[in-house]
C-alpha cells in the first residue's frame, strides 16, 4: 500500500481549509451560508488566469523560479486575483446582500447567494467556455521524500503558502484590533455595536478576507489541478462540511476540518473508489449534524 | 397544425410537471419557510424509484419489478418522503441554514449514486423502457400526447386541490403560525420540529411524484436530467409566481417555462452554432439575475393573491 494518498489528502485538504475560512467567517459574522463562495473561488482563479496571460506576454514567458512551474507573473497575478475577488465580493454585497440583510430575513440572503452563484458560474462559462484551462503547461517531476511518497515542487510551495496564509489569518484575528472587532461582532452583534464597533467596517473586512482567501485557494486548485467554471461548485460541499465540522466561526477549526475532509476523501479514493469521493463530505456533514452540530471548536449558538 | 397541437400538448405537459414540483416547494418554502436547495435530488429519487419498480426485469440491473405505474408513483412518493423526512430530522432542530446546506448535499449525493451505482441506476446511460401510460396509443402521436397531457393535468389538479385543502386545514394553520411567530406557536404546545419535518416530507413526496410522472411521460431517465439547473428553475418559478400561493406556483411554472423555451428559440435562431453552448449559459445568468431582482424588488411575486403576504 502506498502512502501517497496521505499527501494527496493533505493538498486537497489545504484547498478546502483555505476556502472554508471564508465560509465560516461569512456564516459567523454576516450570519448566512454563502452558496456563492465557491464561485468567488472560481472567479479568483480565472482573474489570475487573465492576469498571468497579460503579464506573461509582457515578460515573454512564465519566468519559472527554480523547479517550480510558475514564477513572478503568477505570484503577482495571484495578488491581483485576491484584490479583484475582494472587490467582486464587496460589489455583490453592495448590490444585493446588504440590501436583503437590512430586511432581517437571513434565509432570503441565502437564497440570493444561490441565485448569485448560478449567475456567476454561468457567466464564467459564457466568458471562458467550460473546457479546462491551465496557468502553465510545464510538467512537474515528483520527487520521492521517503515512505513511497512523492511530492512536486509546486505542491511544496503551495503548502507553504497555505500555512503562511492560515497563520497570518489566525494572528490577524487574535492580535489585531480589526480582528478582535470581528470576533466580538460574531459573538454578540448587539453588544459589539454598543461598544462603538464600526459594523460596516467589520462587514467589509469579512468580505475582503473571505474573498481573498477564496481567490488564493482558487489559484492553488488551478495550479495543482485545473481551472474550470465548476471548480468552485465542486468544492462547495466540502467547504461547508469543513466549516461545520470545525465549528462555525473557528478559523483553526475550519482549517483542521478541511484537512480531515481532504484526508478522508483521499482515503475513500484509495479504499473505496475515486467515483465516490464527493460523497465523503456529505457523510461527514451528516454525522456532525447528527452527533455534535457545534463541531470540533464551535461555541456559537446553534 | 397537427404538429403545432402536438407540440403545444408536449409543452404544457412539461410545464405542468414543473408546476407539480413548484407546488411541493411552495409547501416547504411558501407555507413553512424551509429552504430546499436539493430539489433536483428529490425529484430524481422519485423518478428512479418509480422507474425501478415498474420497468420489466433487466439482467444487468437490480429492480425491474414490472409493477403497475400507479404503484410505482406511490412508491416514489413514499421513498422521497422518507428521504425528505430524514433530511429534516437531521437538520431541523438547528438553524435554517443547515437544512439548506444538507439539501444541497443530498442533491450531490443523489447525482453521485445515479452516475455510479450502475447496478441500481444504470449509471450515466440511465434507465430506459419505462412504461408509458396508454402506450397502446403511441401509433397516434396527437392522441397519445393529449392523453398524457390529460393525465398530467389531472395529477397537477389533484396536487393543487390537496395542497389547498392542507394549507387551510388545522395542520396548515400550525405551519403558518410557526412561520409567522414560532415562539407563540410553540407556547400553544405545537412541536415546531415535528410539524416542519412533516411539511418537508409531504413537500418531498410531491416532488417525488412529479419526478415519477415525468419519468413515465418521457419513458427514459438519466442523471443529466437532475442537475442543479433544475433546482434553480423551480426556485425561479416559485419566486415569479409568488411564494405562499399555490395558484402562483402553477402560474409561475407556466410563465417561467414559456420564457425559458422562448429564450432557447431566440438564442438558437440568432446565435451561430459554435456559440450556442455559451449562449445557453447566458440564459441561466439571466434567470439568476432575475431571481435576485425579484428578491430585491418584488418578493411577493406576480401571481399570488393581491393582498397575499408572500414571504415578507
Amino acid at each position: 500500500m502506498s502512502l501517497q494518498f496521505l499527501l494527496d489528502g493533505l493538498i486537497s485538504g489545504a484547498m478546502i481549509g483555505l476556502g472554508a475560512i471564508g465560509v465560516t467567517l461569512t456564516y459567523s459574522i454576516l450570519r448566512f451560508s454563502n452558496f456563492a463562495h465557491g464561485d468567488l473561488m472560481a472567479w479568483g482563479a480565472y482573474a489570475a488566469l487573465v492576469a498571468v496571460g497579460a503579464l506573461g506576454a509582457i515578460a515573454g514567458g512564465p519566468m519559472a523560479i527554480g523547479a517550480l512551474s510558475f514564477g513572478l507573473p503568477l505570484i503577482l497575478s495571484t495578488l491581483f486575483a485576491m484584490v479583484f475577488t475582494a472587490g467582486l465580493a464587496l460589489l455583490l454585497d453592495w448590490l444585493l446582500f446588504a440590501r436583503l440583510r437590512a430586511r432581517g430575513q437571513a434565509i432570503i440572503v441565502v437564497m440570493a447567494s444561490f441565485g448569485a452563484s448560478m449567475a456567476l458560474r454561468n457567466l464564467l462559462e459564457f466568458l471562458f467556455s467550460s473546457s479546462p484551462a491551465y496557468y502553465s503547461r510545464a510538467l512537474q517531476v515528483a520527487q520521492p521524500i521517503g515512505s513511497g511518497i512523492r511530492i512536486t515542487p509546486d505542491q511544496v510551495a503551495l503548502l507553504v503558502m497555505t500555512a503562511a496564509l492560515v497563520t497570518g489569518m489566525h494572528l490577524f484575528l487574535t492580535r489585531s484590533q480589526r480582528g478582535r472587532e470581528m470576533r466580538a461582532y460574531s459573538q454578540n452583534p448587539a453588544l459589539a455595536r454598543v461598544t462603538g464597533i464600526d459594523v460596516a467596517r467589520v462587514v467589509r473586512a469579512t468580505w475582503v478576507i473571505g474573498a481573498a482567501l477564496a481567490a488564493a485557494a482558487g489559484v492553488m486548485v488551478g495550479t495543482l489541478v485545473q481551472i474550470r467554471p465548476l471548480m468552485g461548485l465542486d468544492l462547495l460541499l466540502p467547504m461547508f462540511a469543513a466549516a461545520i465540522l470545525g465549528g462555525i466561526g473557528s478559523v483553526p477549526g475550519a482549517v483542521l476540518a478541511g484537512l480531515i475532509i481532504g484526508l478522508s476523501e483521499a482515503a475513500a479514493v484509495m479504499f473505496v473508489g475515486a467515483e465516490w469521493r464527493a460523497a465523503v463530505a456529505f457523510v461527514i456533514l451528516m454525522s456532525v449534524l447528527l452527533v455534535k452540530p457545534t463541531g470540533l471548536f464551535g461555541v456559537t449558538e446553534r | 397544425m397537427i404538429d403545432l397541437l402536438g407540440y403545444g400538448a408536449f409543452f404544457l405537459s412539461t410545464a405542468l410537471i414543473f408546476a407539480i414540483i413548484t407546488l411541493g416547494l411552495n409547501l416547504q418554502w411558501g407555507l413553512t419557510g424551509l429552504f430546499n436547495v436539493g430539489i433536483a435530488g428529490f425529484v430524481a429519487i422519485g423518478a428512479y424509484t418509480s422507474a425501478l419498480l415498474t420497468t420489466p426485469d433487466t439482467a444487468d440491473r437490480i429492480g425491474g419489478f414490472g409493477w403497475p405505474i400507479l404503484a410505482g408513483w406511490l412508491g416514489a412518493m413514499v421513498l422521497t418522503a422518507a428521504a425528505a423526512a430524514f433530511t429534516g430530522f437531521a437538520t431541523l432542530r438547528l438553524k435554517s441554514d443547515y437544512l439548506a446546506i444538507t439539501t444541497f448535499g443530498v442533491a450531490v449525493l443523489v447525482q453521485l449514486v445515479t452516475l455510479n451505482a450502475i447496478g441500481l441506476t444504470g449509471g450515466p446511460f440511465g434507465v430506459a423502457f419505462i412504461p408509458r401510460p396508454f402506450a397502446g396509443l403511441q401509433g397516434n402521436p396527437v392522441a397519445f400526447n393529449f392523453v398524457n397531457l390529460a393525465i398530467i393535468a389531472a395529477v397537477t389538479l389533484a396536487c393543487y386541490l390537496a395542497l389547498e385543502r392542507l394549507s387551510r386545514s388545522p395542520w396548515g394553520r400550525v405551519l403558518r403560525a410557526l412561520r409567522e411567530d414560532e415562539r407563540a406557536a410553540v407556547s400553544l404546545g405545537k412541536s415546531a420540529r415535528s410539524y416542519r419535518i412533516q411539511a418537508f416530507a409531504v413537500g418531498g413526496a410531491v416532488m417525488g411524484l412529479a419526478g415519477a410522472v415525468q419519468a413515465h411521460f418521457i419513458g427514459f431517465i438519466a442523471p443529466d436530467n437532475y442537475l442543479p439547473t433544475l433546482t434553480f428553475q423551480v426556485w425561479a418559478m416559485l419566486m415569479v409566481g409568488g411564494s405562499g400561493s399555490n395558484r402562483g406556483a402553477v402560474m409561475g411554472a407556466l410563465v417561467v417555462w414559456a420564457v425559458w423555451i422562448g429564450a432557447g428559440w431566440v438564442t438558437s435562431a440568432l446565435i451561430p452554432t459554435g456559440w450556442q453552448a455559451r449562449a445557453a449559459s447566458l440564459q441561466i445568468v439571466a434567470i439568476g439575475v432575475m431571481l435576485c431582482l425579484i428578491l430585491l424588488w418584488r418578493p411577493q411575486g406576480f401571481f399570488g393573491p393581491r393582498n397575499g403576504r408572500g414571504m415578507e
